[in-house]
């Protein structure tokens, strides 16, 4: 189902409504190569680090494991698999830190590594050019590949999905948006010639007929990085477009918008426009699979933040606790006073640093008392509209959060809360200093909850509906059943005589009873 | 080797903008505005500009204790000082100091504390305290300076406060001195009486395109209003739609019968309409909250008050024009909702 | 004096048949009430409000013989939903029926049931599975947490537990809240 009148994306730079410019804080993460750093004793890999049903463990303590071998299996293919990001035993198999958004303990496979770092057999693709795309997309499934951007979507659906809608466009989501973070441009910096692979593997996976890699306008050596890798590969249909920086540009709604100004309609998806976006990294993550064969067992991620004394980009392992990291990157500064892992928009705080690194971790941030401190306390909303200025989804955030206090969550769904992307740029630029982007997470969540409640009540009822139907259906039926009787027997003188026979009946039996007959044993069933 | 950490809520830091901050930035734009207005009226208007915010202060310090709200931050946040400020430019500076306390009660303690307090007031609380004084005490409010040069004497400050505060007006003025008409009240008296627009203008009083020395003041606020929208502490909806409807209007009334109206500019440059169009009806809180809500909100403000001025029993309803729209707002919001991304 | 009186005998007629006309042109097809009650209440069946569940409480809201603070299992959210529905102003959960409390399931203990469905007979929504002699059992997806299995079991085996939080319960508290 596409829209017909196709668009060529980047053609023309369009611009989201709202947004904000913000501070890169970027190049003091940059000035270090990425490096690996060292392999940690232990690594505590969740099952549930994609958005989905977690997966299912499937080895035991005890278990001697190989690096890149399935820990974790997705049986409802809803979810994604997990693997060993390296060789070692398996100490544990429990509850514990898995660094998810709602801070909940989670399950987790925790290895002890072995320093062999041994890899188990891959099973790459022979030649990808001449490959069936469903087996492309195959290998992207059972290497456990997700959306690396944040958002942990299962990879192989989403281009699954793509591909039968019949979608024209990819689009390498390379416009890293959030203050801070930095991972995404190092992998294109440093390794533009797989970046540009794995898009034209990406294309062919998904059926795109065309592709453009997105960067930020701030990203010059990125530039022409990437096109001098696509001039020595001898691609002539990957094009590098350059975005002007303004927060959330790289989010997938505002981003399609930007490079096409268009916007996915309410309820549908991207590929409805015929466009498919994927996170560079990601896009990387699929190449791997197919033409190495690897699974999803490492990624680039940032330590960053006045909280931390020299931060650096590094390509770590899944599982590696965040202290690990912060340690390799020179430690923790006095002033390190919060721990999050995202960005300062959008991420999310961790209460311990023993967490582990996740899928969705692009960057660990620690920022310092000075960063955080509120500078006004909490005051009334005085409607000056700057929140309604900068939404990108032109939403009304005072009115939202005015009905959320006052709990009237249908009236908030009424003016869209759903279609909040959560960017936080309404509380950047609030006077009063109301945290709206929290408010409306725990909107959407309470609306969520309203719906489940609302939906177990109308099922309880259609049971008890039933089941009251079926017990006035059994009292109809006893009733009609007695009707039918007493009617029977109303009759006058069907009554007489079937007393009558009774009465003859007991004088039978009496009689029988009074004759002793010493054969009595011998007459068997009579009466 | 766990270190553990006290948690907060994305976004990881703090917004940049202050409400005191913005309530200061709206008390700056105002000072070429008060600067001009001193030049040629006399330091009347800052003398009532220091009775009103005191009795301001006062009056939200005690509505706070009477709520049960802490004074801070609430006492500090500037919005009272806004209020008082903007009620002080609208009285005549030579007002008793009594109109200022009680402007200020009705404004602080009626139409701001009453409905909840900063950020509930569906009213604009200055206006709501002009109104309150021109109808309770019509004749203190009546007592209009005549401007620098043509002027007999522009009082000094000693003159001032004698007169605010004992009601004993300096010499040489006369009663009749203080309660000169404005140019507004000139044209309605005179229209009313028959007589021709530009007859009318022939008076001293008149300046080059509205009144004389008024028309400098709305230029001054204007300057500040403008720098304003462009520290984005107001956007340029209302201003436009108050000043654009106003002279949209006037304009064909004037080109039919330029006896009995004047021209768009005497419009624009007389009264309060500058001072409204960027100040007062650009309130956040008793304003419409979306960018077509506040263009109708300005236009409404601008066609009642044209409509007052021709026909009505003020000279002007700049004020009147505010607090009908304030009345409007939460249905136009409601009508006016940008379409969301989407949908 | 006939002119003025003819001219408002005019206008009466006139707008009259004006709003006669419209009435009919513009009815609105409405749920009955009864209805509108009956899905904003959580259907647990349970009679605390003192009705013999939730459609006729909901009747007798309707019928103004009821208030709308009887119930429990609806809480204040509830009360806040008829409220708003039927006009009313919101009133505190009346104590005479009970308190709010969050959901729990039946659970029966295996080894002292005796089979005899007395429980199965009084569940609302069939929750319970079992046969006579055989054993019972509550299907805790099902349960809605009535208590009316309670009172008719003999051996009193059945208890009301607070379920398994699972992952996808955790509610997130507001700004300013505890985290739970």
């Amino acid at each position: 189902m596409i829209d017909e009148s196709k668009v060529v994306v980047g053609e023309h730079l369009h611009r989201f409504p709202g947004g904000l410019r913000l501070r890169h804080n970027k190049r003091v993460a940059c000035r270090h190569a990425v490096a690996r750093p060292a392999l940690p004793t232990q690594l505590a890999v969740p099952m549930l680090q994609q958005a989905g049903p977690p997966a299912e463990p499937v080895v035991d303590v005890g278990d001697t494991v190989l690096k890149g071998q399935l820990i974790g299996a997705d049986p409802s293919g809803l979810g994604a698999r997990v693997h060993a990001p390296t060789s070692g035993t398996i100490v544990a198999v429990d509850d514990g830190p898995i660094s998810h958004v709602t801070g909940q303990p989670g399950m987790r496979v925790v290895i002890d590594t072995d320093g062999r770092d041994q890899w188990t057999t891959l099973d790459p693709v022979d030649d990808w050019r001449t490959e069936d795309p469903a087996t492309l997309r195959a290998h992207i499934d059972m290497a456990g590949v997700v959306g690396l951007g944040g958002a942990v979507f299962p990879t192989f659906r989403k281009v699954d999905g793509a591909h039968a809608a019949g979608i024209h466009t990819l689009i390498v989501n390379g416009a890293e948006c959030e203050p801070w973070i930095a991972c995404d441009e190092m992998l294109m910096r440093e390794h533009p010639r797989r970046v540009v692979t794995g898009t034209r593997v990406l294309m062919r996976a998904s059926g795109a007929d065309e592709a453009v890699i997105a960067i930020e306008d701030q990203m010059g050596a990125v530039q022409s990085a990437l096109e001098q890798a696509a001039a020595e590969l001898g691609d002539n249909q990957v094009r590098i477009v350059r975005i002007p920086t303004i927060y959330p540009e790289g989010g997938e709604r505002q981003l399609i918008q930007t490079l096409t100004g268009r916007e996915v309609p309410a309820g549908g998806l991207p590929q409805d426009l015929g466009v498919l976006v994927q996170n560079v990294a990601t896009v990387e993550a699929a190449r791997a699979a197919i033409i190495e064969g690897k699974p999803m067992i490492e990624r680039h991620v940032t330590v960053t933040g006045d909280g931390v004394a020299e931060p650096r980009n590094w390509l770590a392992l899944l599982g590696t606790p965040v202290a690990h990291l912060v340690a390799a990157s020179g430690g923790y500064t006095s002033a390190a006073q919060r721990l999050v892992i995202g960005g300062p928009m959008m991420g999310y705080a961790l209460g311990r640093d023993d967490a582990p690194l996740v899928k969705a971790g692009n960057c660990i941030l620690v920022l310092t008392e000075n960063n955080v401190r509120p500078t006004q306390p909490e005051m009334p909303c005085i409607r000056c509209g700057e929140c309604s200025r900068v939404c990108p989804a032109r939403l009304m955030p005072q009115e939202l959060q005015f009905f959320i206090r006052s709990g009237q969550l249908d009236a908030a769904t009424d003016i869209s809360l759903e279609a909040c992307i959560e960017c936080g740029c309404c509380d950047f630029v609030c006077p009063s200093h109301i945290p709206l982007a929290e408010w409306f997470r725990h909107g959407k969540a309470e609306a969520r909850h309203l719906a489940r409640e609302r939906a177990f009540a109308d099922h309880s009822r259609e049971r008890h509906q039933a089941r009251e139907a079926r017990l006035a259906e059994a009292r109809a039926e006893k009733e009609a059943r007695m009707a039918r009787r007493k009617e029977k027997l109303g009759n006058d003188a069907e009554r007489k005589r079937q007393v009558a026979r009774a009465i003859e009946r007991a004088r039978a039996a009496k009689e029988k009873s009074s004759t002793p007959d010493t054969t009595e044993k011998d007459k068997g069933g009579e009466s | 080797m766990n270190r553990v950490f006290p948690t907060g809520t994305a976004p990881h830091l703090p917004a940049p903008p202050t409400v005191a901050g913005v309530m200061g930035q709206v008390l700056l734009a105002l000072i070429p505005g008060i600067a001009t207005y001193t030049w040629f009226f006399g330091p009347g208007v800052l003398v009532q500009i220091l009775l009103a915010s005191g009795f301001a202060l006062v009056f939200e310090a005690l509505a706070l204790r009477w709520r049960g709200r802490p004074l801070q931050p609430f006492i500090s946040d500037g919005s009272a000082v806004v209020t008082a400020v903007l009620f002080a430019l609208c009285i005549p500076p030579l007002a008793p100091w009594w109109v200022a306390a009680i402007g200020m009660a009705f404004a602080i303690g009626l139409a701001k504390h009453l409905y909840g307090g900063l950020g509930q007031n569906p009213f604009n609380p200055a206006m709501v305290g002009y109104v309150v004084a021109l109808i309770c005490i019509p004749a203190a409010m009546t007592q209009w300076l005549a401007p620098r040069e043509i002027a007999e004497l522009v009082p000094g400050l000693a003159a001032t406060l004698q007169a605010i505060f004992t009601g004993a007006l300096p010499e040489p003025l006369t009663v009749d001195a203080v309660t000169r008409a404005t140019p507004l009240d000139s044209l309605k008296t005179g229209v009313e009486a028959g007589r021709f627009v530009i007859e009318i203008r022939q008076s001293p009083i008149f300046g080059d395109f509205g009144g004389r020395g008024w028309e400098w003041i709305a230029n001054a606020y204007a300057l500040g209003g403008l720098w304003l929208v462009y520290r984005r502490i107001i956007t340029w909806h209302v201003p436009v739609a108050v000043i654009g409807s106003v002279m949209a209007l006037s304009l064909p009334a004037w080109l039919l019968d330029p006896g009995a109206n004047p021209e768009p500019l005497q419009h624009v440059f007389s009264g309060g309409l500058v001072l409204g169009a960027f100040f007062i009806a650009t309130d956040p809180v008793s304003g419409c909250a979306s960018p077509r809500g506040r263009l109708i909100f300005g236009a409404g403000v601008g066609i009642i008050t044209l409509v007052i001025r021709r026909w009505g029993g003020y000279p002007d309803g700049v004020a009147f024009g505010v607090l009908l729209m304030n009345m409007a707002a939460p249905l136009i919001d409601r009508y006016t909702r940008p379409r969301v991304y989407g949908r | 004096m006939l002119i003025p009186l003819i001219v408002f005998l005019v206008f009466g007629l006139v707008f009259g048949l004006v709003l006669g006309w419209t009435a009919r042109r513009f009815r609105v097809e409405s749920d009955p009430v009864v209805d509108q009650i009956d899905a904003l209440l959580p259907q647990t069946q349970c009679a605390q409000c003192g009705f013999p569940g939730c459609r006729p409480y909901a009747e007798a809201i309707a019928r103004g013989e009821a208030d709308i603070n009887q119930c429990p299992p609806g809480g204040e959210a509830g009360i806040r939903a008829l409220a708003d529905l039927l006009g009313r102003d919101p009133k505190p959960l009346n104590p005479e029926n009970g308190e709010e409390q969050p959901r729990r399931v039946a659970v029966i203990d295996e080894a002292a049931c005796i089979g005899c469905t007395l429980c199965i007979q009084a569940c609302p929504v069939d929750a319970i599975v079992g046969a006579a002699k055989l054993m019972h059992t509550v299907i805790e997806d099902e349960c809605t947490g009535c208590d009316l299995c309670l009172p008719p079991c003999p051996v009193d085996c059945i208890d009301m537990v607070e379920p398994e939080p699972a992952f996808s319960d955790w509610r997130r508290p507001a700004p300013g809240e505890a985290t739970s």
